[in-house]
């Protein structure tokens, strides 16, 4: 009887942990999941003209059922030249973008660790202060600095540095501006809880075995910051590779990425079929650099 | 004694960088004159423009609840998922479930509200809700964006979690359910608020998803910055910005310094316990 008892019981407790994984799992099936499939699915999908502009991929005809799938956007994609510029724009813009933060971000990290430790989280703070605050208005208020009658160009003549104002906005230029500034925190987060567990003791033992400072840097306090240095990288360069706001506020309309390629097709050319490809293309890009990291991160550490 | 003085001088070109935008901001909003270089004197009708712009007041009120509503569904699902991935037992599709509570965190917000829109053009179509352009729609949408932060947040906290705490407490006689709300929840709390916070940001600050699930009958914030803003400078969004960044920053300031003294008390109670 006691037996039966203790069985009923955790069945209970069993169901009871079921419905608790249920509840966030469903939710991320029918939020997450299906929607990916979703843009699968369209991306193979016939575009028409119409509520919805897709046709639907299974055809019943001839008491046959069709499966159509139609893979003209990839080709599209692929052989049309404004796409491969705006997916060659996408990598350029956001892989110098992650270079900038990696340079401005190391030096920054690695002072903040270095400072006394009752300092280091209100110099942290003051880096994640703008973080908080809303990113479209930081892009916003680029526009007042960067544009031909903003503040650098009327400072920049007042002192008769030049003479006609310099075109910052509406180029590239802005738009890595824009990145590295709202995503600088990204690189330096990372880059600090890697280098505040360096032990300091390391740096002593090679400069007392004959190792010049700089030496010391390439060979001990690099390779040892590689895991921060990776994660800030990716944590940099996967949101500007699908950038849609910084390109759209700060850039010209030379300036087309894959991100506005999809906003475009979507919004104005109302092509749901050729948005959901590039959206499919946008995903592989993403997943690529990813997994090689990974692979290259699990390799370094074994 | 050289790199410390490079690094000091890093760290401040960095702040200059980082504050100068939104000084400049905050400054020009006060500025009588529509040109932002040119400073013709001191003037608060930009504010008096903005709080008689009902459209902005409407956006606002609309952000704040779609906002509220997603940090409290976000806190609780991101909570219970971080603790199914640290304290439960394998089972099936574990896996699964960790790359989708990671996959919003990397995902480009134009392809989650791409996809989202497509779910909800679809749902409207079977079931009838929710309706796209409602407050329901970009209320769903957030939640699942805010789900994975609230998740990473919960899960460092969780770490650190001594379980013996639990079965303590259920070997002196505490039903699980208890347990688990007298020490897990205190536990978590620091996790939980910061997560609410984090997510509330999120969901206030986003446009792309929301422009793509929301439409005329539901437009936040973000929306109406975004339609305005690509027509160049307005100085009301200046005076908006600038409320935005002083609010934000006067409560994270004022958290940071209550967090440091309830540490420094904390540590300074410890410190006169005896050995």
């Amino acid at each position: 009887m006691k037996k039966l008892i203790t069985a009923i019981h955790n069945k209970l407790a069993q169901s009871k942990s079921r419905l608790l994984i249920g509840l966030p799992y469903m939710w991320l099936i029918i939020f997450l999941l299906i929607p990916i499939f979703l843009i699968l699915k369209i991306s193979v999908s016939e575009s028409v003209l119409g509520i919805p502009p897709y046709k639907n991929l299974t055809i019943w005809s001839d008491a046959t059922l069709n499966l159509v799938f139609d893979f003209e956007n990839y080709l599209i994609l692929f052989q049309d030249k404004l796409y491969r510029f705006a997916l060659g724009q996408s990598i350029k813009l956001a892989s110098i973008a992650t270079f900038l933060c990696l340079i401005a971000g190391y030096p920054i990290a690695y002072f903040i660790s270095r400072t006394k430790e009752s300092t280091q989280p209100f110099l942290l703070l003051l880096i994640l202060l703008p973080f908080w605050t809303s990113f479209l208005l930081r892009v916003y208020a680029w526009i007042g600095l960067l544009s031909k009658n903003g503040l650098i160009n009327h400072f920049l003549i007042k002192l008769h540095l030049i003479n006609d104002p310099l075109p910052l906005l509406g180029n590239s230029f802005s738009i890595t501006i824009g990145m590295v500034y709202c995503y600088l925190p990204f690189m330096v987060l990372p880059l600090y809880t890697n280098l505040s567990k360096f032990d300091p003791a390391l740096l002593e033992a090679a400069a007392d075995l004959g190792c010049t400072p700089w030496k010391t840097f390439l060979k001990i306090t690099l390779p040892l910051s590689l895991p921060g240095i990776i994660a800030g990288c990716t944590l940099v360069f996967i949101p500007c590779i699908g950038e849609f706001v910084i390109p759209e506020i700060l850039g010209g309309p030379e300036n087309f990425v894959l991100g506005k390629a999809i906003w475009t097709e979507f919004f104005s050319n109302r092509d749901w079929p050729m948005a959901s490809t590039i959206a499919i293309c946008l995903i592989i890009f993403m997943v690529l650099p990813i997994t090689i990291v990974k692979k290259f991160h699990h390799g370094g550490q074994v | 004694m050289k790199s410390s003085r490079f690094g000091l001088a890093s760290l401040i070109i960095c702040y200059v960088f980082l504050y100068t935008p939104l000084i400049s901001l905050v400054m020009f909003s006060f500025n009588s004159s529509k040109q932002v270089i040119f400073w013709t004197g001191f003037s608060m009708k930009w504010y008096k423009a903005l709080f008689m712009n009902s459209e902005i007041l409407n956006a606002t009120l609309t952000s704040l609840e779609i906002a509220a509503i997603t940090a409290t569904g976000a806190t609780i699902l991101g909570a219970i998922s971080a603790i199914i991935i640290l304290k439960f037992k394998k089972f099936r599709g574990k896996n699964l479930f960790e790359v989708l509570v990671s996959l919003p965190l990397i995902m480009p917000e134009v392809i989650m509200g791409l996809g989202l829109l497509l779910l909800f053009f679809n749902l409207e179509s079977w079931i009838g809700w929710p309706r796209i352009g409602t407050k329901s729609a970009i209320t769903f949408a957030h939640t699942t964006l805010s789900i994975s932060y609230v998740c990473a947040i919960v899960h460092a906290q969780l770490v650190s979690f001594d379980e013996t705490l639990l079965e303590a407490a259920m070997d002196l006689g505490a039903r699980p359910i208890k347990a688990f709300f007298q020490i897990m929840i205190p536990f978590l709390t620091p996790a939980l608020i910061s997560g609410w916070f984090l997510s509330f940001v999120l969901s206030m600050d986003d446009l792309i998803v929301a422009s793509f699930v929301g439409g005329p009958e539901a437009t936040t914030l973000p929306m109406l910055i975004y339609s305005s803003v690509k027509f160049g400078i307005t100085p009301q969004i200046n005076a908006l910005a600038s409320l935005i960044i002083l609010f934000v920053m006067g409560i994270l300031t004022v958290g940071y310094f209550l967090h440091m003294r309830q540490k420094r008390s904390l540590e300074a109670m410890t410190s006169s316990l005896p050995q």
